[in-house]
């Protein structure tokens, strides 16, 4: 199988995460689309690995997957934070930082 | 002890005496700060003397000695000591200054005494008796114009002394600001004698510049003329002497003491210290003898018509510094100091009459409302006669040998300087008319309301004293001559103070009689044995020719003002209608005032408002708005962006790479 399919596939996995970002409000679902945006990133990596033949592409896709756990660790925080505090689930009524 | 220990001593005095009293006002009763004063400037005089006692034990060539304290700056080539200069010169004028100060200090304990403002009053005059010192004794320029500045701060915080008047507070700021312009005259001329000659210190100053000018240079010109601006500033000549009539808001004391026997006499002292630069700047010299003559011509004509008692005093004021002035110019220089001398005699009895006169009058001093004092107020009126005698020159008296010795040293010299001799005899005769028309208009005749009142009761109350100028009433609880203000000459220090002067003012002209004892021109013979000039002097005969003249030129004054006055005293007004435009002329001061304000003040005044109105509204202000705007506009525009939405900044952050990475994929195929 060549290495097209597997890069037309994470593009169409970027672009669903991306477009998530830009359309969803809930702060939760954000999340989830940055996840899915980085394993798109991932399964590039990987797919290039396999196709130079080497191992550098692996260790890089861990790496990114180590910060896509310390980016749920601050997101899910955040998340709780603003539920504790009674402030609404919505990134379009959390902007006090307006210029 | 040496000259210039007793000079620092003299010194000293007066500056613990002001610092004493303005400090322990609230301690110390009214009484004690005017003796504290008092018995400063007398300690004062009586260390000048001892500096004199010292100064004639030495041989005249040695008599002179420089002394310091320590050095301000010491780099460069400068070298600027805290130093005196003793020499016969500055000791004659430290005797006149403390001697004269120590009368009127006496005066003023008396004559302040319901004045609420006692103690800053007497702060005051001892700090201008120590600025006046430090000017005299002052070594080396820059502590000249210490002294010279300080001076000036003085006379403008005595002047303006009853501050709740606004004519005096307004007097004040004319005297500071005119005096002002002549500090940088001087400041000027000591920046160019450094340039010149490379240091500030007299001695070196007068023992490098013959070696170094060329007679008539313009440097030396130059220094010679700016400082001249300093002098006639400070000495009220033309055209700076328009502060000298106003100063007369302040204090009688102040009028005396200030503005006739001492501080007016800086510039013609300044002139005479200075000499050996004269000598090489004729040009400059003769420019300052025509100023001081054309200064006692304008001043005595004015001097003619004013009706304000202490106004026309200080016109007569003008007038005599006109003619010391010319003196020192010229090349007279014990004459010229000898007529200072004798004028701080007479010139401060005749203000402290006044003085005398005006309070009882309720501090009017328009002599239109003053008659008959002679039968009220008898010591203050022989005393006044005294002095005016000795101002018109009248034969014997003190202004009569002074005032002659300058004239005849002009027939002297010769050639141009005898149109001196000529004008300056025609200003004797009207300085004879204007003083006796003084006096005959304010003491014979029938008594006026307040005279009458002084006989019968003896003494004036003056529940509410007004500005004759602006109807105000005076605000007495700051420092005004009050309700329990009573007439000057019954307090026993004044009578003393005046009494004093009144003998100096009749004979202190005999220690200078020519060919008999010429006291003065010995003494001070060292300070100008170097200049050309000195060795003129006019022959026994020719003086007492030129006295004749003089005492003839006094009598005739002293007659038509009694001919005028007394005799037929329906002819002034005749005169003033028959010559009416002279007249207002006259009265109107030759109009200097105004050519001043049209001359200086209002392009000053239309630069000002050119600057507030036009260059800082449009230019300074355009520009700070400008840079105001472009930031603000700039800001406004950048806030849009940052909107707060979460997902915009995404969309942002979206399309730049998207944006980043089509163009690197176009830049790369």
């Amino acid at each position: 199988m060549s290495i097209e399919w597997y890069i037309v596939l994470s593009s169409l996995l970027f672009a669903v995460g991306a477009t998530g970002i830009l359309i969803r409000r809930s702060p939760m679902v954000i999340l989830l689309c940055l996840e899915l945006m980085l394993n798109a990133g991932n399964l590039a990596l990987v797919a290039f690995s396999r196709m130079v033949g080497n191992q550098q592409g692996q260790v890089f896709a861990i790496v990114v997957m180590v910060i896509a756990a310390c980016e749920v660790v601050i997101g899910l925080g955040l998340i709780v934070a603003l539920f504790r505090r009674k402030l609404p689930l919505n990134v379009d009524d959390l902007r006090e930082l307006r210029g | 002890m040496s000259a210039t220990v007793w000079a620092w001593l003299v010194l000293l005095f007066p500056l613990l005496g002001s610092i004493v009293i303005g400090l322990s006002f609230k301690v110390v009763p009214a009484k004690a700060a005017g003796v504290i004063g008092t018995a400063a400037i007398a300690l004062a005089f009586a260390c000048g003397i001892g500096a004199l006692i010292s100064l004639l034990g030495e041989s005249p060539e040695a008599r002179h000695h420089a002394s310091s304290l320590w050095d301000y700056a010491s780099a460069a080539g400068l070298d600027i000591k805290l130093g005196i200069f003793v020499d016969p010169l500055s000791i004659f004028m430290v005797l006149i200054v403390t001697g004269v100060s120590t009368l009127i200090h006496l005066y003023s304990f008396g004559y302040m005494q319901s004045d609420e403002g006692y103690h800053r009053f007497f702060s005051y005059l001892n700090f201008f008796v120590f600025s006046m010192l430090l000017l005299v004794l002052a070594g080396n320029f820059v502590l000249l114009i210490v002294g010279w500045a300080f001076v000036g701060f003085a006379s403008y915080a005595l002047v303006s002394f009853w501050y709740r008047r606004t004519t005096a507070t307004r007097a004040g700021m004319k005297a500071f600001v005119i005096n002002v312009v002549g500090d940088i005259g001087l400041t000027l001329a000591a920046f160019l004698i450094f340039r010149e000659l490379g240091t500030f210190e007299y001695s070196e100053v007068f023992a490098k510049a013959p070696h170094v000018f060329h007679t008539n240079e313009w440097s030396v010109t130059a220094i010679c003329l700016l400082l001249l601006v300093g002098a006639f500033a400070k000495s009220a000549q033309l055209p700076f002497h328009t502060w000298l009539p106003d100063a007369m808001e302040g204090p009688t004391p102040v009028s005396s003491l200030i503005h006739a026997a001492t501080m007016v006499t800086a510039g013609v002292y300044l002139i005479a210290r200075t000499h050996v630069l004269f000598v090489l700047a004729p040009t400059a010299a003769d420019i300052a003898a025509f100023v001081g003559l054309a200064t006692l011509l304008v001043a005595g004509t004015i001097a003619l018509v004013m009706t304000d008692l202490k106004r026309a005093i200080a016109y007569s004021t003008m007038s005599q510094i006109g003619y010391m002035i010319m003196g020192v110019s010229i090349g007279a220089y014990s004459a010229g100091m000898f007529h200072l001398m004798t004028h701080a005699f007479f010139k401060a009895l005749l203000f402290m009459a006044a003085g005398s006169i005006i309070a009882a009058m309720a501090n009017n001093q328009n002599i239109d409302d003053m008659k008959g004092f002679g039968k009220a107020m008898r010591f203050t009126s022989i005393t006044m006669l005294c002095g005016g005698l000795a101002l018109a020159a009248f034969p014997g008296t003190s202004g009569f040998f002074s005032k002659d010795e300058i004239l005849a040293y002009a027939t002297a010299r010769g050639g141009m300087y005898e149109i001196f001799t000529v004008l300056g005899y025609f200003g004797a005769l009207l300085t004879a008319i204007y003083t006796f028309r003084l006096i005959f208009r304010v003491l014979p005749g029938k008594p006026c309301a307040e005279a009458q009142e002084l006989i019968d009761t003896g003494h004036v109350h003056h529940a509410h004293p007004f500005n004759p100028a602006t109807g105000e009433e005076e605000d007495t609880d700051v420092g005004f001559p009050g309700a329990d203000h009573h007439i000057a000459e019954q307090s026993w220090p004044m009578r003393v103070a005046m009494g004093v002067l009144a003998f100096l003012a009749l004979f202190a002209g005999l220690v200078q009689v020519p060919g008999v004892d010429e006291t003065i021109t010995h003494f001070l013979d060292p300070v100008f044995a170097d200049s050309p000039l000195a060795a003129i002097q006019p022959s026994v005969a020719a003086s007492w020719a030129g006295l004749a003249i003089g005492a003839a030129i006094s009598l005739a004054g002293i007659g038509i003002a009694y001919w005028l006055y007394i005799a037929r005293p329906e002819t002034p007004a005749a005169l003033i209608r028959r010559f009416r435009p002279l007249h207002t002329f006259l009265v109107n001061k030759w109009y200097f005032d105004e050519l001043i304000d049209i001359l200086v003040v209002k392009p000053a005044l239309a630069i000002g408002r050119f600057a507030d109105r036009t260059f800082e509204r449009f230019v300074v202000g355009g520009l700070i708005t400008g840079t105001e705007d472009v930031v603000g506009g700039t800001g406004r525009i950048v806030r849009i962006v940052q909107s707060g939405f979460l997902r915009s900044y995404a969309l942002l952050l979206v399309a730049g790479f998207a944006g980043l990475g089509l163009y690197f994929l176009l830049s790369s195929t």
